[in-house]
C-alpha cells in the first residue's frame, strides 16, 4: 500500500491520518501576521518613532484585513464548524485553545477602534464634503459625531496612544497564546518546550514586519509614488533587530534539546536530518533568518543606492515571509510527522481539492489582500505615504539608522 | 409412609435451596461476562464504581480477536485505519535490533516474517485508551466535549465535540482517532453501555487467554484488585504524570 512507504519504524495505528493540515499551518502565520503588522504600527504610535508614520495606518489596516480571515483556517478545519461558537459559550477553561474566542474578540476589538480612531478626522471630513450614499456611509462612520476641532483630535490621540498600549500586550498574547497551543502539548516532545510563545511571538513580529515593507513598496509602486526611504529603512533596521531575537531563540531551542538529548531525541534528529531537512534548515535558517540578516546588515552599512537597497530589502522581506511560513510548517506538520510511540515518522501529503486542501488555504491566504484592497478604498492611508518629504530631501538623513 | 408435615417441609426447603444453588452455580458459569454483581439498567451508580484494567503482557498470544471484538462491538469502521485498541508486536532481534508492528491493529492476526532462530525475544502488547486519572485528553478539550465520569472512564460527548482534534494530539498514547461520520473525536469507552449493565467490556470477554482484565478497584476482591495486589505492575509513559488506570504485567522498556 502506498500509506506503508510514507512510515519508516513503528507509528501507532491511529496516527496514520495526520489531524492537522495546511490550515493549521495557516492559522499561526496569519495571526502572526497580525500581531507583527499591529506592533510595526504602535512603533510609531506608542514609541513615536517618526519615521515609521507614513505607514503606521496602512499597518493598522493590514492587521485588520488579515485579523478578518483568522478565523477561517479554524473553522474549515473543524469536524462541527456550526457548534465551534461553543467555544465562546461554553469555554473549557483548563484547555490552551479555550481562550481563542476571547482573546480574538478582544484583539478585534482594539484593532477596530485604534483604526476608527486614527481614521476619524478623515472619516468626519469626507462625511461633511460629500453627498448622498457616501455622505451616509461616511456619517455611519463617524458614528454622527462630528467634532474635529483641535481638541477633539488630540483627545483622540491620547486615547489611541492608551489602545495601542494595550494593543501591544493583546497582540503578544494573542500570538504567544498560539505558540502555546502547541508548547503546551506534552504528548509531542517536537512541541513541548516553553519557548515555543517566545519563538512564535518573534517570528509573528518579524513576518509582520515583512509583509508590510513588501505591501508599502507594492502600493507605492502601484500607485507610481516615490518611496520614502527614511521609512522603509527604519521599518529594515526593526526588521534586522527582530531576526536577531528569532534567530537566537529558535536555536536555543534546538541546541538545548540536542544538548539535553532525552529519551526523544533520536526521533527529534530524524525529523531534523530526514523529514523536514530542507525546510527547516534550508528556508527556515538559511533562506528566512541568514540570507535577510546578511542583506540587511550590507543595507545598514552600504551609503546611497537607495535603488539596489529597496531591492535587497524588498529581496529579504519575501524571503523572511516565505521563512516563517516553513517554521509555521516544520512546527505544526513536523510535530505529526514523528510518532508519539518515539519509534517511527511518518509523511503528510497534502492534497490540492479537498476540504482540508491546498486550494481551500491559497483561497483563504488570498482574501485579506482583497479586504486591505476595499478598506483602503473606504479609509485612504495614502496621504500619510505621499505628502512626505520628496526623493532628493530623504538621502541625507538615511545614515544614521543602523 | 408417614412423613410428618414438618418434615415435609424441610424437605421441600432443601430442594428449593438446592436449586437454587445449582442455578447459582450454572449462572456463574455461563456469565464469565460479568464484571460486578449484575445489576438492572436502572440503578447503576457511578459514584458506587471506579473501574480499572489489567494487561498481563506475558499471556497475551497477539491473536487480535479484542481488537476485532472491538470494531465490531462499537461500530468502528473496518476500512480505516482508526482502533479503540490494538495489539502491537515486540521482536528484539539477535543483532538488537527492535522491531515493533501492528499490521492493521492486529485484527487479522501476525505472520512470521523474520525467521525465529533471529529472534532474541518476542511478545505482544495490547494497547487500549488509559483512562487517565489526569487525562491530557481531556485538559486541551476547549469546549469540555471530552469528560471523565465519576467511575473513571474518559468518555466524548458527540453532540457537543466540535471536531478541533486538539484531544488527538494530547493523547500521549494514540489512542483517539477522528470519526469522520460523526465529525467528532472518538475513542474507547471500556465498553460503557455493556459495564454499566454488568458486562465486561468486550475485548476482555474476548480474549481467550484472560490476558485483558477488567474490574472495579473499589471492590477489594475484584479481579483486578487481586492482581494489583499481588504483581508488580507498570504503567505506559508513567513520566507524563497522566496517571493511567490501564496497568500491565510484565512491561518491557521497550513499550512506549
Ligand atoms: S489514554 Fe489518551 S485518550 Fe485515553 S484518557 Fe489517557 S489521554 Fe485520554
Ligand atoms: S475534537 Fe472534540 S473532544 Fe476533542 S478537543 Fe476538540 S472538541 Fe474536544
Amino acid at each position: 500500500m502506498m500509506v506503508e512507504n510514507l512510515i519508516w519504524g513503528y507509528v501507532y495505528p491511529n496516527e496514520v491520518e495526520i489531524q492537522w493540515s495546511v490550515l493549521i499551518v495557516l492559522y499561526p502565520y496569519i495571526t502572526g501576521l497580525v500581531a507583527g503588522a499591529f506592533i510595526a504600527s504602535s512603533l510609531y504610535h506608542v514609541f513615536g518613532k517618526k519615521e515609521i508614520k507614513p505607514v503606521a495606518r496602512f499597518a493598522l489596516l493590514t492587521a485588520l484585513s488579515f485579523l478578518l480571515v483568522a478565523t477561517m483556517p479554524l473553522l474549515t478545519h473543524l469536524g462541527h464548524p456550526e457548534r465551534g461558537i461553543e467555544i465562546m459559550f461554553t469555554p473549557h477553561l483548563t484547555s490552551a485553545m479555550s481562550g481563542f474566542g476571547y482573546i480574538y474578540s478582544f484583539y478585534l476589538i482594539v484593532v477596530v477602534l485604534e483604526i476608527w480612531l486614527s481614521f476619524r478626522e478623515d472619516i468626519v471630513k469626507t462625511a461633511l464634503g460629500s453627498q448622498g450614499w457616501k455622505k451616509l456611509l461616511y456619517s455611519g462612520l463617524a458614528l454622527f459625531s462630528y467634532d474635529v476641532s483641535e481638541k477633539a483630535l488630540h483627545e483622540d490621540e491620547k486615547l489611541a496612544k492608551k489602545l495601542a498600549i494595550i494593543g501591544i500586550p493583546s497582540a503578544a498574547f494573542l500570538h504567544g497564546y498560539v505558540g502555546f497551543i502547541f508548547g503546551g502539548i506534552k504528548a509531542n516532545p517536537w512541541w513541548s518546550t516553553p519557548l515555543m510563545p517566545l519563538i512564535f511571538l518573534m517570528s509573528a513580529i518579524v513576518s509582520g514586519i515583512a509583509l508590510l515593507i513588501l505591501l508599502y513598496i507594492a502600493s507605492m509602486k502601484l500607485r507610481k509614488h516615490a518611496i520614502d526611504h527614511k521609512c522603509l529603512h527604519s521599518l529594515a533596521h526593526y526588521l534586522w533587530i527582530f531576526l536577531i531575537l528569532d534567530v537566537t531563540l529558535e536555536l536555543l531551542e534546538i541546541v538545548s534539546m540536542k544538548y539535553a538529548s532525552l529519551e526523544d531525541i533520536e526521533i527529534i534528529n530524524r525529523l531534523l536530518s530526514e523529514k523536514i531537512a530542507f525546510t527547516f534548515y534550508g528556508v527556515q535558517l538559511t533562506l528566512g533568518i541568514f540570507i535577510p540578516f546578511i542583506l540587511l546588515l550590507l543595507v545598514g552599512i552600504m551609503k546611497n543606492r537607495e535603488t539596489l537597497k529597496m531591492i535587497m530589502i524588498s529581496v529579504s522581506s519575501i524571503f523572511v515571509v516565505i521563512g516563517v511560513f516553513a517554521m509555521r510548517w516544520n512546527v505544526v506538520i513536523g510535530g505529526q510527522e514523528i510518532s508519539k510511540s518515539l519509534s517511527g515518522t511518518l509523511t503528510y501529503v497534502p492534497v490540492f481539492f479537498s476540504q482540508e486542501g491546498v486550494l481551500p488555504a491559497i483561497i483563504i491566504l488570498v482574501i485579506p489582500f482583497v479586504i486591505l484592497v476595499v478598506v483602503t478604498r473606504i479609509l485612504p492611508p495614502w496621504k500619510d505615504m505621499e505628502e512626505e518629504v520628496p526623493e532628493s530631501k530623504t538621502k541625507s538623513t538615511i545614515k544614521h539608522l543602523y | 409412609m408417614n412423613i410428618s408435615r414438618r418434615e415435609f417441609t424441610k424437605i421441600g426447603c432443601r430442594v428449593i435451596i438446592g436449586a437454587a444453588a445449582g442455578t447459582a452455580i450454572v449462572e456463574s458459569i455461563v456469565s464469565n461476562g460479568i464484571a460486578a454483581e449484575p445489576s438492572s439498567t436502572g440503578d447503576y451508580d457511578w459514584n458506587e464504581h471506579y473501574w480499572g484494567y489489567v494487561i498481563d503482557t506475558r499471556k497475551c498470544i497477539g491473536c487480535g480477536r479484542c481488537a476485532n471484538a472491538c470494531k465490531l462491538e462499537n461500530d468502528v469502521p473496518f476500512d480505516e485505519p482508526v482502533y479503540r485498541t490494538w495489539v502491537e508486536r515486540y521482536r528484539v532481534l539477535k543483532e538488537g535490533e527492535v522491531k515493533i508492528d501492528s499490521p492493521n491493529g492486529s485484527i487479522d492476526g501476525f505472520t512470521d516474517d523474520i525467521p525465529a532462530e533471529e529472534l532474541k525475544k518476542a511478545f505482544y502488547v495490547p494497547k487500549i485508551c488509559n483512562h487517565c486519572e489526569n487525562p491530557p485528553c481531556v485538559q486541551v478539550c476547549p469546549v469540555g466535549a471530552t469528560y471523565a465520569t465519576n467511575d473513571g472512564v474518559v468518555l466524548v460527548d458527540y453532540d457537543y465535540c466540535i471536531g478541533c482534534r486538539y484531544c488527538i494530539q494530547g493523547c500521549p498514547y494514540g489512542a483517539r482517532y477522528f470519526n469522520s461520520k460523526k465529525g467528532t473525536a472518538d475513542k474507547c469507552t471500556w465498553c460503557y453501555h455493556r459495564i454499566t449493565k454488568g458486562l465486561l467490556p468486550a475485548c476482555v470477554q474476548a480474549c481467550p487467554v484472560g490476558a485483558r482484565v477488567f474490574g472495579d478497584m473499589k471492590d477489594p476482591d475484584s479481579d483486578v484488585n487481586k492482581i494489583l495486589d499481588k504483581e508488580r505492575i507498570n504503567v505506559l509513559k508513567p513520566d507524563l504524570g497522566t496517571k493511567p488506570k490501564v496497568y500491565y504485567v510484565g512491561l518491557d522498556r521497550e513499550v512506549k
